[in-house]
């Protein structure tokens, strides 16, 4: 008989799920013991973080997308659909192309985030954003017409993917308007929903210094409750109303409803083991990245090692061998602290980051890795 | 023990830090004035952040109960 193993969502981490397996399980890929399905709702790979970097005309919004086809390796069938319906007990999916039901005996979802602006009133109209790649383009219109008044930086919703950018963003544009001559003529107010300027204290702690001397003003227990987009003006559920030139938002975020209808989750988030991985819920269900509701940050790094984690053990039930591999919480990120310097964090469950000093050579670390980020899409790096 | 009847629960037991703190300020936005949420956190930080954040968005922390291994915040919606 063979196996079946179904991966849901082909970014980062079904990505580099799909190409580790192809090469784990090769032999039993080609005796036809094993079939591996990556399931997308789009033709390409997005690689989001190139976003940051759309709004100061540094980047395209095409420079983050290659077709999967490219990137993943020919044994896996790419299937360009999308999944309405998981039944963990049946271990069958249900999908909107095609009338067959799509059977399998391991399956994992990495289905990812979406942005739900409509949650805050008024947010969808006068909110501008780099979270997608049309709100990045949009943004850069509006920033290149900014030359005075104030702009707004409110995280509106945690968990978000990438939790740095909020700060990257802050320091980026500081220091973009510096070398434009305009920084004196644009105030910058930064928000952030509970007592600190990030939810990790080693990094709230770091940065916060930071925002002071690069004149950043900060709202902490900001929570926005609604946005006037004709008054221009946000205002938060602790009573604060804030005007503002250009609004930024990291709009909230929520997963895929079919999690929670599957009966795996709350709000599109996959409740797991955050060792194993597995769903807590249903048997033969993993979840990794933004969809494994771990604790640790929304980030490319996490799915990526969760990956190779989820690979490990998936290979290991296949051959009849106890699973062992385990995830330790491992992130990486790089954050931006200007246009020309970077800082650098790594961390795991019982470690926390030490951001290092910024430097050029951290920047244009960063900048090669966004480059190198295809070779971890296909599995190579 | 207290004997409020909370309208929701929040279980945010296991959850890192912001997790729990930002789990109550999810229910309190979707609550309607004058209803209670309970939240369940067995992280320590809670016990500084939840009375902090309630006095700053000015809804009253009514009680706060310690079990085995949680605490229990009694949150009321101003």
């Amino acid at each position: 008989m063979t196996e079946h193993v179904v991966i849901v969502g082909g970014g980062t981490g079904g990505s580099v799920l799909a190409n580790d397996l192809a090469d784990r399980l090769e032999p039993e890929l080609d005796a036809g013991d094993v079939r591996i399905t990556l399931i997308n709702d789009d033709a390409d790979h997005v690689y989001k973080p190139v976003w940051l970097y759309v709004p100061f005309g540094q980047r395209e919004p095409d420079d983050g997308r290659r077709p999967l086809e490219d990137l993943v390796d020919d044994r896996v069938d790419i299937r360009i659909d999308r999944v309405t319906e998981i039944d963990t007990d049946a271990e069958r999916l249900e999908s909107m192309e095609g009338d067959d039901t799509i059977e399998y005996d391991h399956l994992v979802l990495a289905t990812g985030s979406t942005l739900v602006p409509e949650e805050i009133p008024g947010l969808a109209d006068g909110g501008h954003d780099y979270y997608s790649e049309s709100g990045a383009v949009d943004l850069r219109d509006e920033l290149l017409s900014l030359t005075e008044g104030r702009l707004v930086l409110s995280v509106v919703g945690t968990p978000h993917m990438c939790p740095a950018a909020p700060l990257e963003f802050v320091f980026m544009v500081d220091d973009w308007l510096r070398e434009r001559g305009l920084r004196e003529d644009v105030e910058i107010t930064y928000t952030y929903p509970i007592q600190r300027v990030h939810g990790n204290p080693h990094i709230a702690e770091w940065a916060r210094p930071i925002m002071e001397e690069r004149d950043i003003d900060v709202e902490t227990f900001f929570n926005a409750e609604s946005v006037d987009p004709e008054a221009e003006t946000i205002t938060s559920m602790e009573g604060t109303e804030l005007d503002y030139d250009l609004l930024v938002t990291i709009p909230p975020h929520a997963g895929v409803d079919l999690i929670e209808e599957a009966g795996l989750g709350d709000d599109g988030w996959v409740d797991v083991d955050k060792h194993t991985l597995e769903a807590e819920a249903a048997e033969n269900v993993y979840a990794l990245g933004d969809t494994a509701d771990t604790g640790v940050p929304n980030a490319g790094s996490v799915a990526h090692y969760q990956a190779g984690v989820v690979g490990q053990r998936l290979a290991s039930e296949i051959r009849g061998r106890p699973a062992t591999a385990t995830y330790d919480g491992k992130t990486l990120c790089f954050i931006e602290t200007g246009m020309d310097a970077a800082s650098f964090v790594e961390f795991d469950y019982e470690t926390p980051p030490a951001p290092a000093p910024p430097s050029e050579k951290l920047h244009w670390s960063k900048l090669a890795y966004n480059e190198a980020y295809w070779l971890t899409a296909r599995g190579l790096l | 023990m207290t004997d409020i009847e909370p309208d929701e629960t929040v279980d945010a037991r296991g959850a890192a830090c912001p997790g729990p703190l930002m789990d109550l300020i999810g229910a309190i936005r979707s609550a309607d004035s004058g209803e209670v949420v309970r939240l369940l956190s067995d992280n320590e930080q809670s016990l500084s952040d939840v009375p902090e954040w309630a006095e700053e968005a000015g809804n009253e922390l009514r009680a706060v109960e310690e079990l085995d291994d949680h605490h229990e915040f009694y949150v009321e919606k101003a």
